[in-house]
């Protein structure tokens, strides 16, 4: 068992756990953070996406040891009291969502990009999402909803 | 008169879309329930044999463990199936392939009672492994099932004309095989289910990632032995399916409400993706000889086809893959003479059912790739050959069935796509460019000499080359003659003009809710956003048979629109009654107005006003399709009452000197009727292709001696967001009598026409044909499988 203290979607949190627990366990089983899907549990899919210290990160593969001190934005902490953040609304304009399963770890990965690169090529947009795995879309209108979105001023609305 | 629609046909958002992007959307493992108890899986580690016997002595009394769930646990059905009834819920009397499960440990610590599993003793005696689907029928091959006396699951003959006469008067007769192998549904949510005892007598409630709830209701019933409706199911969300998460579900419902009935507490399963992958069935891998009798002129006269598709250890849904593809296993291309038999079989492989394409897209690969071969022989084009013999209004195929209820468009998108992608330039230049002399690729020769020479140099530049193919296709929509056809809806209005829909065919992701909603909105003409698509319970809507086959836009797009209608008519009434206008009146129902001449009102104050009169302003809607048939003996008749028609283009580039195949564009243009959400079909057409094209390059499952050997997305691979670069769709709308404005189906053919475009394509490209799915890097270099079986190391 370990103390640990992190900030979990702009609040700072307490946890006593396994050194060992995953991320993606805590964020559901703890916090009832369900918006954070897992997918294959080995690194893969990426549907556990979420972002640490702000860079994009499978929370299949993050242990407990590793959050003291950091911090976690998931799905839950994207759109605030309730109005979602121009990227959500891509999603939805672009027809970037079928089964939408693999939609939160998209977003965030996505998310992640676009705080260090409010312009990115579509070669970017692809890297970024090329952990992410997706069954139902192609990806296709993944891609054109981060493009739109890359092309509004998203990047501001999160430094607030 | 064309009708203007205010919503049909446009981009509109999806209704469920708001919960997704939140991550507020609740599939079935995002539950959580009070006193909830973990089910997990004693897996067979053998692919085929008897039980001998199961010893649990070593944890009987651990304290994790609340109960163990065996055979002996079940009051009713022990097999279940679709067709026949052949898999069990536990295994009790023999295994009989690797995803086999022999007993369920019960505990609500889940981590614990999986450590349980490797203490218990299970004694086997091993029987013969059956894996070559080829063999299934020979006299000595191991019988699978032993109350059958061969590995037969089912056989479709088809017999048009006079084969043997046809080929004598071809100028030319080829014979071809192709194969094609497993293909992984991998939606990207695993498996996952809660049974819920109930109180006192009313029985169970299941939630979870079902595709076909009422399906699943009625294997749970029978396997508790209790009647239908003691047995509620609901869909939770569903991450995904495409045809996958039927069988599979079933099966896994009926364990959990088994254990949740013994316990008297909630029980769920959840599979991880190694679970997922072993357990769950596949799309059939297909072995098909083709022979092919044609003219100088390009006519097509005859065509014989044997195809054998493996079911592996269950019969599932091969009875009706398999029936699909004797229909149209002869491709959109009137033949005089056709003979094909198409068997499923057993075998001790993973078992094989329903999966978007439903015996169509192997066939479509072999047919549509000895089109092109039959066009290289000719030396014409594969455009030309496919205008010549390509069904028009009129055409009579395989089956004996004159199209001539909707209209034929095959040659309109034929068309479509060939300009849209300038074809025939590109093709002739491609042609033109193919240098083989250098380098040669997918050849005996490459392997023995994988060490060039100096005058094979081949530069950098001249690495990659292009290639340009087509593949066109027919596919018939809804069930046809082998199933009930028919969908109902229950439509409801509000006193304030907003609505209920209930229908019992699923979301399964792919937008139902959607057109539904769009089909209520359109008809009364008020917003979409007034249009609330409740989710399904088995407990509140009519059994609509199976959310498959691309059925559920025709079906039951069609029922909601009877619904609404007749909950129209109330309101007319109503209407005019109210201001005592002519009955023959037209009146309006527009942007939430119902408007004739002067007289005007809001939806809103109309349904108050036939809500206070007492008028019912709620309907069920009832759509069945017109009548089909079909001769079992000869394999003629009417097989489906309407078509739908596609054609695709690959262009690609292949890397000659690692086998690399880059798809660079695929122009995909469909007649899926009236269309009736752009975006939506926008996706299904961007997500069927990606489908197929995984199919047909990357997708590799195998097995060796009946077991996986890739269990997870590491081995896996399943196209990502940088494999194609880009998808050009077009819809061409032909005129149609059934469904909701004649909108008939498009999620299935978006798939089964990839693989045989990118094939073409890469012909086009190197001169080299290639007949064996997946296409992959040793394929395309040595035109052979680096299958475990020919993978001898350290051997010469
Ligand atoms: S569940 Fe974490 S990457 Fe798949
Ligand atoms: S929307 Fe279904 S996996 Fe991406």
């Amino acid at each position: 068992m370990i103390q640990i203290s992190f900030i979990l979607n702009g609040k700072k949190v307490k946890l006593e756990t396994d050194e060992n627990r995953r991320l993606i366990d805590i964020l559901r089983e703890d916090f009832s953070l369900t918006g954070t899907k897992e997918g294959c549990s080995i690194g893969e899919c990426g549907a556990c996406t979420i972002i640490m210290n702000k860079l994009a990160v499978n929370s299949c593969l993050v242990l407990a040891g590793q959050l003291i001190d950091s911090e976690i934005l998931t799905i839950e902490g994207v759109s605030e009291n309730g109005k979602l953040n121009v990227l959500q609304e891509n999603f939805l304009k672009y027809g970037a969502v079928q089964c939408g399963y693999c939609t939160p770890g998209m977003i965030m990965s996505i998310y992640a990009l676009l705080l260090k690169n409010n312009n990115p090529a579509d070669e970017e947009i692809k890297e970024a999402i090329a952990g992410n795995l997706c069954r139902c879309t192609g990806y296709k209108q993944i891609i054109d909803a981060a493009r739109a979105t890359a092309d509004t001023d998203m990047i501001t609305d999160l430094s607030q | 008169m064309k009708k203007d629609f205010s919503i049909v046909g446009k981009e509109v958002i999806r209704q469920d879309g708001l919960e997704k992007v939140t991550g507020t959307a609740m599939f079935a493992d995002d539950i959580v329930l009070k006193d909830i108890l973990y089910g997990v899986m004693l897996r067979t580690t053998v692919v085929h044999a008897e039980i001998k016997s199961i010893d649990f002595s070593e944890i009987a009394d651990n304290k994790n463990l609340t109960a163990i769930i065996t055979s002996e646990d079940i009051p009713g059905a022990k097999k279940v199936g679709a067709i026949k009834k052949d898999q069990p819920i536990f295994c009790f009397d023999k295994v009989r392939t690797s995803g086999d499960v022999l007993a369920m440990l019960v505990g609500n610590n889940e981590k614990e009672i999986k450590k349980l599993l490797t203490k218990i003793k299970v004694e086997y005696s091993e029987l013969p492994i059956l894996s070559n689907s080829s063999l299934a029928m020979n006299e000595d091959a191991p019988v699978i099932h032993e109350e059958s006396s061969n590995n037969l699951i089912c056989e479709y003959p088809l017999r048009k004309g006079n084969v043997e006469e046809g080929f004598k008067n071809s100028d030319y007769v080829i014979e071809r095989s192709y194969s094609t192998s497993y293909q992984e549904h991998a939606y990207i949510e695993p498996e996952a289910v809660i049974a819920i005892p109930l109180e006192g007598n009313k029985g169970v409630k299941i939630i979870g990632s079902i595709q076909n709830p009422h399906t699943t209701r009625s294997v749970a019933a029978s396997v508790l032995g209790w009647p239908l409706a003691k047995v509620r199911v609901e869909q939770a969300e569903l991450g995904g399916s495409f045809g996958g998460k039927d069988d599979t579900m079933n099966v896994l419902a009926a364990r959990a409400s088994i254990a949740a009935v013994k316990c008297n507490r909630p029980v769920k399963i959840r599979y991880n993706r190694e679970d997922s992958i072993l357990e769950s069935y596949k799309r059939h891998p297909y072995k098909m000889k083709y022979k092919a009798g044609f003219n100088v002129d390009g006519k097509i006269k005859a065509m014989k086809i044997d195809i054998i598709a493996d079911g592996g250890a269950y019969a599932s849904m091969t009875p009706f893959v398999t029936w699909r593809s004797v229909v149209q296993a002869t491709g959109s291309y009137e033949i005089e003479n056709v003979e094909t038999n198409v068997k499923g079989v057993y075998t001790n492989n993973p078992y094989t059912g329903a999966f978007r394409g439903f015996g169509s897209p192997q066939p479509v690969f072999a047919q549509e790739s000895l089109m092109d071969e039959i066009a290289e022989e000719l030396k014409i084009s594969p455009f030309k050959l496919r205008e010549i013999n390509g069904y028009n209004s009129g055409s009579v195929t395989a089956s004996g069935q004159i199209l001539n209820s909707h209209e034929v468009t095959l040659k309109k998108v034929l068309a479509k796509a060939s300009d849209e992608s300038g074809f025939n330039d590109k093709w002739e230049k491609f042609s033109k460019d193919r240098v083989q002399k250098d380098f040669i690729i997918g050849s005996e020769q490459r392997e023995k000499e994988f060490i060039l020479d100096k005058e094979q140099f081949i530069e950098p530049e001249n690495v990659w080359r292009r290639g340009i193919g087509l593949s066109c296709s027919f596919r018939g929509c809804s069930l046809g003659a082998e199933g009930i056809d028919a969908a109902s809806v229950f439509v409801s209005l509000q006193n304030d003009g907003s609505v209920y829909l209930h229908s019992g065919l699923a979301e399964n992701g792919q937008g139902l809710r959607t057109t539904f909603s769009i089909v209520v909105s359109e008809v009364l003409g008020i917003p979409f956003e007034d249009v609330f698509y409740l989710g399904i319970d088995t407990g509140y809507v009519m059994d609509s048979g199976p959310t498959v086959a691309s059925r559920s836009t025709i079906m039951g797009g069609g029922a909601v629109k009877d619904a609404t209608e007749k909950i129209k008519r109330n309101l007319l009434d109503v209407f005019i009654e109210n201001y005592n206008i002519p009955q023959i009146a037209r009146v309006e129902f527009t942007n939430g107005m119902v408007t004739y001449d002067k007289y005007s009102m809001s939806f809103k104050d109309l349904c108050k006003l036939a809500y206070n009169k007492g008028v019912n302003i709620s309907a069920v809607g009832w759509y069945a399709g017109p009548n089909v048939d079909w001769d079992e003996e000869k394999g003629q008749g009417n097989a489906y009452f309407t078509y739908v028609y596609g054609c695709q283009v690959a262009e690609v580039k292949v890397n000659i000197t690692t086998g690399e195949v880059y798809i660079e564009n695929i122009t995909a243009v469909h007649d899926p009727g009236k269309v009736i959400n752009l975006l939506g079909a926008k996706g299904q057409v961007y997500g069927g292709v990606t489908q197929g094209a995984g199919l047909c390059l990357w997708e590799e499952l195998n097995t060796i001696d009946g077991k996986i050997k890739h269990q997870n997305f590491d081995e896996l691979l399943i196209p990502t967001s940088k494999d194609i670069d880009n998808i050009d769709v077009h819809f061409v709308e032909g005129e149609e009598e059934y469904g909701p404005w004649g909108a008939k189906s498009l999620g299935e053919p978006t798939l089964e026409l990839t693989s045989a475009a990118i094939s073409n394509a890469i012909y086009n490209a190197t001169g080299v044909r290639y007949r064996n799915l997946p296409l992959n890097l040793e394929e395309i270099v040595l035109n052979r499988k680096l299958s475990p079986a020919s993978v001898k190391r350290g051997s010469a």
